[in-house]
């Protein structure tokens, strides 16, 4: 692919003050270009060189071959459009109008005739931004969302090569700002637009942009794929805050979030001010400030804060088409947050739940498990079952650790709980009725690991490191009562 | 269609000014009187010579002029309010004529008589101090700022203007006798000009209203502040000249024929823009039309009110003006609250 726009150590000065030092870049053809920097970085000013609102000092900028500076003004519309910030509003200007202004740098002569490829260019792009059924409103009459829409079909009458936007989301509400950039994305798939754009949304940037432009105090600090330019470091160092990168659940690009600086450390431990309350319906965990929980629960699976763990007792023949709907109902019922609530479901009965607290110099932890095996599955023998079982019962773990854990430590947290669960029904002799061989769970458990998140920072949880050896021995443990406890009431029902 | 409505109504109006006077002359008569002076027809029955003489040498170069001074300054103020962003800006906002004045008043206060200009000194001397304004602000406002934003723009025809009103107070003070023929010019009048005055206008009228007429495109775009402008491809140096210098060249040749008439350039696009919205592809042409029947129509309150004596034309505009503009004022920041 050929480079639309070359720009070549440009430099920049405003009376003694430098706000471009030999910036340097290209965009090539259909490609979505971002402009990312904190405020004073020189990104407006970047935008306005290219756009020839501020007159070049130094260094050069071709477009399609031919240095920007030789175009008359004419020439200059019909290769870029620019949809700025801030529009002024003229007043009593329908919308058509309006776009119709956008055809002047294709008209010729004194008096240039109107004609139909006008005309068609002014609907086609009033269609494209859906304002087609609004042409003869006047912009005053017209929401700000809107009307940006109206200046985009504006440049778009222009029908330039590349399309420059000062950040082009600003005033709009989120749903505008994802339709107008989606919008942007399909243009420059479908008719090779080029767009450049300064962003101030890191995230949406990341999203749209093929490649992105890291500004820093007039320098470019980087340049490159948002996936590989979007360090933690590197945004530290240019927007000065901390910031924390993770995947984005749907796009593959990176998601970014700022943190506070005035996070409270709370001092208090968190394990010791649990409240732990049961009956035969419901064990809820309380706690008096949010943990980081990790589960595969019913309601709140995946990464989630929350302050209250509940294990609902259900009744063995229990059967619901929407189990995680139907959760959240009976926890709506009952006044919990489920926003901040763990929902798990078990047929076991509540009495037999157990809890074990362990503290081991630094390491603290509670285990709250119950078990019940009527479902055990050998789960690598799991693929000769033919059908999936009908009968209840199910193993329930929630550890809750007093400490900071790295997203390394949780996944690994979640593997040393389950290789602990594993053994305990290993040594309690449990076995898959349908292998006739040992099992290794039920084809129902859940996992909830939870940590405060405040305290001694454990980077890994692997099972021979401190967190690691003192959360397997506990869940182990647990799970081996808790599955005797059931034993013992399976006993007595016969 | 809209154009052939507002050319009847100058049509009519001019008619009106020529038709009513100390001595009325019903319209039959007077287009009767254009047919055997222009085209050579007879007229059916024969028109007596004084009657031909007071169309032709007296009121018909009145209502021209009036129409020409009314058309230019309604164009100009049309021009400047689109350039400016301003709806309230008039074409004197740049401090033109009040160049072109102090020009006049100087003729007057020292009883200059140019050769070969005889009674046209003052408004030669008023179109050239009109000129020479235009270039002095335009000119200071580069000095000031390089890229001649419009409030640099307006804010030294402000300057210009205050300088020069006081150098026309100056001169009101110290002189004697030529107080009311300066406070007479100063008021404004289309009457006894003649027609040599009216056709000093043409030239400026001509070339002033079809430069705007070719920029109507531009002063679009210029509605929507002049980076946008830019952006659109609108050489925005080159074209912002053309305009403020063509708008300005309207009004100072009304001013140098007429004095300054106020509030024609102000309620006249105004009320168009009201009606056909904004886009100077309509407004210009109705404003030159509208605006010289308007003026017109002044002119004709103006000498028929109290007369046989006259009232400057200035005076009636302003009194008819002033409460319109005000009205329409209130009208508009309501709309936008």
């Amino acid at each position: 692919m050929k480079a639309v726009l070359n720009v070549c150590d440009i430099s920049h000065r405003y009376d003694d003050k430098t706000v471009l030092q030999k910036v340097a870049f290209e965009v090539e053809k259909g490609e979505f270009f971002g402009i990312l920097g904190p405020n004073g970085s020189g990104k407006t000013t970047l935008l306005k060189l290219l756009s020839r609102e501020l007159p070049l000092q130094e260094g050069a900028i071709t477009l399609n071959g031919v240095s920007l500076a030789s175009l008359s003004s004419k020439q200059l519309a019909q290769w870029i459009a620019v949809l700025p910030q801030n529009v002024d509003i003229a007043f009593g200007y329908t919308v058509k109008e309006t776009v119709e202004l956008g055809r002047y740098a294709h008209q010729r002569g004194l008096f240039a005739k109107w004609t139909d490829a006008d005309e068609r260019a002014v609907s086609a792009a009033l269609a494209q931004v859906g304002m087609l059924a609004k042409e003869t409103q006047t912009l005053d009459r017209l929401s700000g969302g809107e009307r940006q829409r109206v200046y985009l079909a504006r440049a778009l009458v222009q029908e330039p090569s590349l399309l420059l936007l000062d950040e082009p989301t600003n005033h709009m509400d989120i749903s505008q700002q994802i339709l107008l950039l989606d919008q942007l994305k399909q243009w420059t798939k479908e008719k090779q637009l080029t767009v450049i754009a300064i962003f101030h949304d890191i995230n949406l940037a990341s999203m749209y942009c093929d490649r992105l432009l890291l500004l820093h105090e007039g320098k470019v600090a980087n340049i490159g794929e948002p996936s590989d330019l979007i360090e933690e470091e590197m945004l530290k160092s240019v927007f000065g805050a901390s910031v924390r990168r993770q995947a984005h659940p749907v796009v593959a690009s990176p998601l970014i979030t700022f943190v506070p600086n005035v996070v409270q450390e709370n001092e208090e431990h968190i394990l010791d001010s649990l409240t732990i309350t049961g009956n035969r319906e419901q064990i809820v965990v309380a706690s008096p400030r949010p943990l980081k929980v990790l589960s595969s629960a019913v309601v709140g699976a995946g990464f989630q804060w929350a302050t209250h763990f509940v294990n609902r007792h259900v009744p063995k023949d229990y059967d619901c088409d929407d189990p995680e709907e139907e959760m959240r109902q009976y926890l709506r019922n009952r006044s919990f947050d489920v926003h901040q609530t763990i929902g798990m479901m078990t047929a076991v009965y509540l009495e037999d739940a157990v809890i074990v607290r362990q503290k081991e110099g630094d390491v603290s932890l509670v285990a709250i498990v119950t078990a019940g095996v009527g479902n055990a599955v050998d789960a690598s023998v799991a693929w000769k079952r033919t059908e999936a079982i009908g009968c209840a019962g199910t193993i329930n773990i929630v550890v809750l650790i007093e400490g900071k854990l790295t997203e390394a430590a949780y996944v690994q947290a979640m593997m040393t709980a389950t290789e602990a669960k594993a053994k305990a029904l290993c040594d309690a002799g449990v076995v898959d009725p349908e292998t006739g061989t040992i099992a290794t769970g039920t084809s129902t458990d859940c996992l909830a690991i939870a940590a405060s998140q405040t305290g001694p920072m454990y980077e890994y949880a692997g099972t021979v490191t401190p967190l690691g050896k003192a959360l397997g021995r506990l869940v182990y443990e647990a799970t081996a009562e808790a599955l005797q406890k059931y034993k013992k009431r399976r006993g007595e029902a016969r | 269609m809209i154009y052939a409505l507002a050319a009847i109504v100058a049509a009519m109006c001019m008619l009106l000014g020529i038709s009513i006077g100390s001595l009325s002359i019903p319209f039959s008569t007077i287009i009767e009187i254009f047919l055997s002076h222009w085209f050579g027809v007879s007229p059916s029955h024969p028109i007596p010579d004084d009657l031909v003489q007071i169309v032709m040498a007296i009121r018909l170069p009145r209502v021209v002029l009036a129409f020409f001074v009314g058309a230019s300054l309604s164009l100009a103020g049309a021009a400047f309010q689109g350039m400016l962003k301003n709806p309230l800006a008039d074409p004197y906002t740049l401090g033109v004529s009040s160049g072109a004045s102090v020009g006049a008043v100087l003729v007057l206060f020292f009883h200059w008589q140019w050769a070969y200009l005889g009674a046209f000194t003052l408004p030669t001397a008023s179109i050239i101090f009109g000129l020479a304004t235009l270039f002095l602000v335009l000119y200071f406002a580069k000095m000031a700022d390089r890229r001649m934003s419009m409030e640099t723009i307006i804010l030294t025809g402000i300057i210009f203007s205050s300088f020069f009103s006081a150098l026309i107070s100056l001169m009101i003070a110290l002189t004697g006798e030529e107080l009311r023929q300066i406070i007479g010019w100063l008021l404004g009048s289309v009457a006894m000009r003649g027609w040599n005055y009216t056709l000093m206008i043409v030239p400026f009228f001509l070339v002033g209203s079809l430069l705007l007429f070719m920029n109507y495109r531009e002063l679009n775009a210029f509605t929507f502040g002049e980076e946008a402008a830019a952006h659109i491809g609108v050489d925005v140096a080159k074209r912002k000249l053309v305009i403020l210098t063509s708008a300005s060249l309207l009004t100072g040749a009304a001013v140098a024929v007429s004095g300054t008439i106020g509030f024609v350039g102000l309620v006249v696009p105004h009320m168009i823009r009201l009606v056909t919205g904004p886009n100077h592809r309509f407004l210009l042409p109705l404003s030159l039309l509208y605006g010289g029947a308007f003026l017109v129509l002044a002119d004709l309150a103006a000498r028929t009110i109290i007369s046989p004596r006259e009232l400057p034309i200035g005076v009636i505009t302003s009194l008819i003006g002033a409460p319109l503009f005000a009205f329409l004022f209130i009208k508009r920041t309501k709309r936008k609250t």
